[in-house]
């Protein structure tokens, strides 16, 4: 489980361009489900996913990763639950690495490199065995309809087969928590169906997946488990406490 | 072990940028490649250029004593040795003969020189450098035209081999009689005197002995020549300084355009790649190894380049200037010597700052928030 208390994002502090991004969130984050954070642009959705998944840290308010996830931060932190707001920048890099995989709203693939370099690219950094990780990387790409493409560049590939790329990559060191960020934006409505499509196969891995959207495909799809809705960088429809 | 392969993955990938972003990386190899090759040109050159001095200096005589005739050198007569050998403190007094014949076929000036045990009536050991230019080799004949309009008909019997061609390059070493026969000079008289003394702080006593003795003399010491050599090299690195400086202002533009920007696109990488789980340190580290090749392929084949033009290819490229003073001189190869030293101060001056400037800019691309790449 992930425990959010009071989150705050503050930009361009104390300057004239301040602007708070995310205001006093408080939320729990079940495992092994599938949470839809919805909410119009500029609702705080994006900051939140990048807070959440160790990309940034909040002004203030603390972040506690509890059950399965701590695994992810023993070598760091021991005891039934982890506080990661605190960390210093190299655990936070091990445990966005260890414990998340992101999917991009533009996908964010490296150009000019093949499919298979970009899916093996986030477990560059640990060191392992170069046989071993590209039979796992073939092996996910495989899963995903992706076989024919290995050795294919990136720029060569459709919108759907980039999209993809981007689950195997954030598959790739076997996560516990996907982050998707607007995963359907650039897709059409049969190739979103079948990005949900993978996503139900993800929960049903027990994969835990947060996905910030505000396309109806997503968030009125049967297998979303729960729905926090966001405005102006604060939980809205109920009370702050979700 | 996981670190090391940690270090492959990471140097794999820093080979695929390099060839993803090729036009940029090629450019910038090339001029990276011709600053160093212009530094180190001018630094070999430099250094066997006063290395060929110090050997010229070695073997040079202590005091050599000239005859003037209005302001310009004349031959001296045999008399003078006797004269001067009297002075105290004077060891031995020899007569040199030498001098320089233009031969018009090579468009070049060669230095003749009697030595005793050089050469017999009728045969010359000549330099390299007139063998070339002359296409000439060992057993050919070479006939010079003596003063008084007749040939002198002459048989090359060896090549001289020596530490410094600018010594020997367009050197004749050829029989006393023969000699004289080409310059129609007649036995009672020598080019020049050389002098050995017993005691070197003596030096300016004896030179103003010379002078009084013989007033139409000038004696010229050891020092007198090095200050001349001095003066002339001097000037020249002074003009090579210029150039240096002139490639060392070309350099620090191109760090400083290189350390000023990583293109959008780069940045973006780099967001990418923290995103997905690189540290600051990995991103650091590729950019150290990016760096590291540009840089370390450049130095090198700058280094190679510039010893190939030096040494094999005469300096084509700055031989006029290098060598201006002597273009009647036949073409001398450089005796190829390298400085350690100033190769590691060049390694310093050129790969560090190189390095640094590519990981500055990418420290500080590397050191914003991942979720950049996000918005």
């Amino acid at each position: 489980m992930i425990e959010l208390s009071a989150i705050r994002k503050v930009f361009n502090s104390g300057r004239p361009n301040e602007f708070t991004a995310v205001d006093g969130v408080t939320l729990s984050i079940d495992s092994r489900k599938i949470t839809v954070l919805k909410g119009p642009s500029g609702s705080g959705k994006t900051t939140l996913l990048g807070i959440i998944g160790c990309m940034a840290r909040p002004t203030s308010g603390r972040i506690q990763l509890t059950g399965p996830l701590t695994q992810a931060v023993t070598f760091s932190v021991k005891g039934a639950a982890a506080e990661v707001t605190s960390l210093p920048e190299r655990f936070l890099t091990e445990i966005r690495r260890r414990a998340f995989g992101f999917i991009f709203q533009q996908f964010n693939l490296i150009k000019g490199i093949t499919v298979l370099e970009n899916v093996m690219l986030p477990a560059y950094p640990m060191g392992e065995d170069f046989k071993l990780l590209r039979e796992r990387a073939s092996r996910i790409l495989s899963d995903l309809n992706l076989s024919g493409k290995v050795f294919s560049k990136v720029e060569w590939l459709s919108g759907g087969e980039a999209q993809r790329v981007g689950i195997a990559r954030a598959l790739i060191n076997d996560p516990a928590v996907i982050i998707a960020d607007e995963p359907t934006a650039h897709l059409d409505t049969k190739l979103s169906g079948e990005f949900m499509g993978i996503v139900e196969r993800l929960k049903n891995e027990g994969k835990t997946v947060i996905i910030a959207s505000h396309d109806p495909i997503v968030f009125d799809a049967p297998i979303i488990d729960r729905i926090v809705e966001m405005r102006d960088g604060r939980l809205s429809g109920g009370p702050q406490q979700q | 072990m996981k670190w090391l392969e940690k270090q492959r993955y990471i140097i794999d990938f820093t080979l695929s940028s390099l060839l993803r972003r090729k036009t940029k990386n090629i450019a910038l190899t090339l001029v990276y490649t011709l600053v160093v090759f212009v530094l180190a040109s001018v630094m070999f050159f430099a250094e066997a250029i006063k290395k060929e001095a110090s050997i010229i200096l070695r073997d040079s005589p202590e005091i050599i004593v000239q005859r003037l005739a209005a302001g310009r050198q004349e031959l001296v007569p045999m008399g003078y040795i006797e004269g001067i050998k009297k002075i105290r403190g004077v060891q031995s007094v020899r007569g040199r003969l030498w001098g320089y014949y233009f031969e018009p076929l090579a468009g070049s000036n060669f230095t003749l020189m009697v030595q005793e045990g050089g050469a017999e009536k009728g045969k010359i050991v000549v330099g390299k450098g007139i063998l070339r230019s002359m296409r000439a080799s060992e057993g050919d004949i070479l006939s010079l035209k003596s003063y008084k309009g007749d040939w002198v008909v002459l048989r090359i019997m060896g090549a001289l081999s020596s530490d410094s061609e600018l010594v020997s390059s367009d050197l004749i070493l050829i029989s006393e009689e023969d000699f004289r026969s080409v310059f129609d000079i007649s036995k009672g008289y020598v080019t020049d005197l050389t002098l050995q003394v017993r005691n070197p702080r003596e030096l300016p006593n004896i030179a103003q002995k010379i002078k009084d003795l013989y007033p139409d003399t000038r004696p010229i010491v050891r020092d007198d020549i090095l200050r001349t050599y001095n003066s002339i090299f001097n000037w020249r690195s002074g003009i090579l300084l210029v150039i240096m400086a002139a490639a060392g202002l070309a350099f620090i533009i191109f760090a400083w355009d290189k350390a000023s920007g990583l293109s959008a696109e780069e940045k973006k990488e780099i967001g990418i790649l923290k995103a997905i789980g690189w540290e600051t340190s990995d991103v650091i580290l590729m950019k150290f190894w990016e760096g590291t090749v540009i840089s370390l392929s450049s130095f090198l084949a700058g280094i190679i380049l510039a010893y190939f033009h030096v040494f094999f290819t005469s300096s084509t490229l700055f031989g006029p200037v290098l060598k201006g003073w002597s273009v009647l001189y036949p073409n001398f190869r450089l005796t190829p010597f390298i400085d350690e030293a100033q190769v590691t101060t060049l390694f310093f001056l050129t790969v560090l700052p190189y390095t640094v400037a590519t990981i500055v800019p990418s420290w500080r691309a590397a050191s914003v928030d991942p979720d950049s790449v996000m918005r």
